[in-house]
């Protein structure tokens, strides 16, 4: 006998790391999105009937697998006019069962064609992230919607729709060709970089499962660049996320508040995670292939490697920047080169440059942020104030609250 | 799979355009719908007349009838014709519909219904 609670803990932990290539195996067999996850339910369930009394099987992932796709020849038994499919499966499962019983990678893995599928630009974004996270991630419904902040009601029908149209529409369960390839690989990686910034600019202890969320992201990148090595914009971003996660504790203060960049305590970031994202940015360069995700994570290394906040290489950064707008002119990026100038050239350089933004960042909150912190030094306190003022109206996040609110108060 | 795909576009830019742009506008575009159909991806489909021409018939809640001049929403943008593809999956489709001539156009890609 095993102990019931170490089962639910493996139980949980395997399917967290198996249900996308669970169901994305199931899908391909069965062309049916709701079935195939309903197998790789049921497959849990008969998990937990005999794995306390047989033990834990050596390869739970592929105990799962010969449980789920029993479940789906039963049903195909049942149904007659999937004959032809039965067969596939009958192949499939040849396959498989060649495969070695290691707990190593099958040979095609399924969660790459899923993946791709989730992030099909026929979906909209929301429909794109809550399936990515479900079906790939193995996210309950009910975590998806604490992490997102809307009812569980809401996920469960964006789901439901996501996959009627799926099904609908036959959008199709495959990785693009060679020539879709570049745009549809870019949409995946807007919706795990979405996700992950999502739960990185969460406030701490408020809400944990938004935290929880950076690091799903980061896992499902660290999956995707394992699938496609090759990948140099996959690379960037993974650097990326992790150059981020490697100074996630500096970020707060005890109280909650956000500590800026400039006053973090350097000691507590994790040099060992950084040198090893460092490595993995220099390798996604020397393919030759730069992209936004590149240039972000190149902008952050050069922080995350700076000795002190005096010693940052501004003049590079700003080479960055200069990098990152032709690729990305977007206001945004246009806000944070202004910010880098403003360290390299001095605050009045930077606010010459950000005023053409002022139009199109009027409701960003960090446009009127940065805006006071430079007019703050250049001793112009009262526009200071009410840029200040105008930043705290326009969020919601606790933690950057409190730190508008302590400026404005000092 | 078959799908409609709706051929939306802006008819004033259309028809002000000077005559040679136009001519060779529709060369590319029966050139385009001779490659689809003779590959058998446009199964059926038609030019509309401008939407000046459309006339809308509404029927009320209690049956009762209304016919007006005009598309039925009124808009910059009107439907200027439709084909119906057979393609294996909605990327084919898609694939269909972004490779058609004509500048600034909308194409909407709707799965057919088929009953049993």
């Amino acid at each position: 006998m095993t102990d019931r609670s170490a089962v639910d803990a493996r139980l949980s932990e395997v399917l967290r790391d198996e249900r996308g290539r669970l169901t994305g195996a199931l899908v391909r067999i069965l062309g049916d999105w709701d079935v195939a996850e309903e197998l790789v339910q049921d497959a849990a369930v008969t998990a937990l009937e005999h794995w306390p009394i047989d033990g834990i099987p050596r390869n739970p992932g592929a105990w799962l697998m010969t449980a789920a796709r029993r479940k789906a020849v039963d049903r195909l038994r049942r149904q007659a006019r999937y004959r032809e499919r039965m067969e596939q499966l009958t192949r499939e499962a040849a396959r498989m069962d060649r495969a070695p019983e290691t707990g190593g990678p099958m040979e095609a893995d399924e969660r790459l064609p899923l993946l791709f599928t989730c992030c099909h630009p026929a979906l909209n974004r929301e429909a794109q992230v809550a399936l990515t996270l479900r079906t790939v991630g193995g996210l309950e419904t009910a975590a998806v919607a604490r992490a997102f902040l809307v009812p569980e009601a809401t996920i469960a029908q964006r789901l439901v729709r996501a996959k009627r149209k799926i099904r609908d529409a036959a959008i199709p369960y495959r990785v693009p060709d060679a020539a879709e390839l570049p745009a549809r690989l870019g949409e995946v990686l807007t919706v795990l970089y979405l996700v992950f910034n999502e739960g990185y600019i969460a406030s701490s202890g408020d809400a944990p499962e938004r935290r929880d969320l950076a690091r799903d992201a980061e896992w499902l990148t660290s999956l995707v660049s394992r699938l496609m090595p090759d990948e140099a914009e996959v690379l960037g971003l993974l650097a990326l996320m992790r150059l981020h996660l490697a100074r996630a504790d500096a970020r707060f203060a005890p109280d909650g508040s956000l500590v800026r960049l400039a006053d973090q305590d350097r000691a507590t970031w994790d040099h060992a995670a950084i040198g090893d994202a460092v490595a993995l940015l220099r390798r996604a360069e020397r393919m030759g292939r730069p992209g936004t995700y590149q240039l972000q994570a190149a902008i952050l290394a050069a922080h995350a490697t700076s000795a002190t906040w005096e010693a940052t290489p501004w003049p590079a950064i700003v080479l960055l920047y200069d990098g990152l707008v032709r690729v990305e002119p977007t206001p945004v990026a246009r806000l944070n080169r202004a910010l880098a100038l403003a360290e390299r050239d001095g605050p009045d350089a930077g606010l010459t440059e950000m005023g053409p933004l002022a139009d199109r960042l009027d409701r960003y909150h960090l446009y009127h942020a940065a805006r006071a912190d430079l007019l703050r030094r250049l001793g112009r306190d009262t526009e200071a104030r009410a840029a200040d003022q105008r930043a705290l109206s326009l969020t919601e996040n606790p933690a950057e609250r409190r730190l508008l609110i302590d400026r404005l108060g000092g | 799979m078959k799908y409609m795909m709706l051929i939306v576009g802006n008819e004033e830019a259309e028809t002000s355009a000077p005559k040679e742009e136009l001519d060779a506008l529709y060369a590319r575009i029966f050139a385009w719908w001779d490659e689809h159909s003779s590959a058998g991806r446009i199964v059926d489909g038609h030019e509309l007349q401008p939407s000046s021409t459309a006339t809308t018939v509404r029927i009320g809640r209690d049956g009762s009838t209304t016919v007006t001049d005009g598309p039925f929403m009124e808009a910059k943008e009107s439907i200027g014709g439709y084909g119906v593809l057979d393609v294996a999956d909605l990327d084919e489709a898609l694939a269909v519909a972004s490779s058609w001539p004509g500048a600034s156009s909308t194409l909407e890609i709707r799965p057919i219904v088929v009953r049993d």
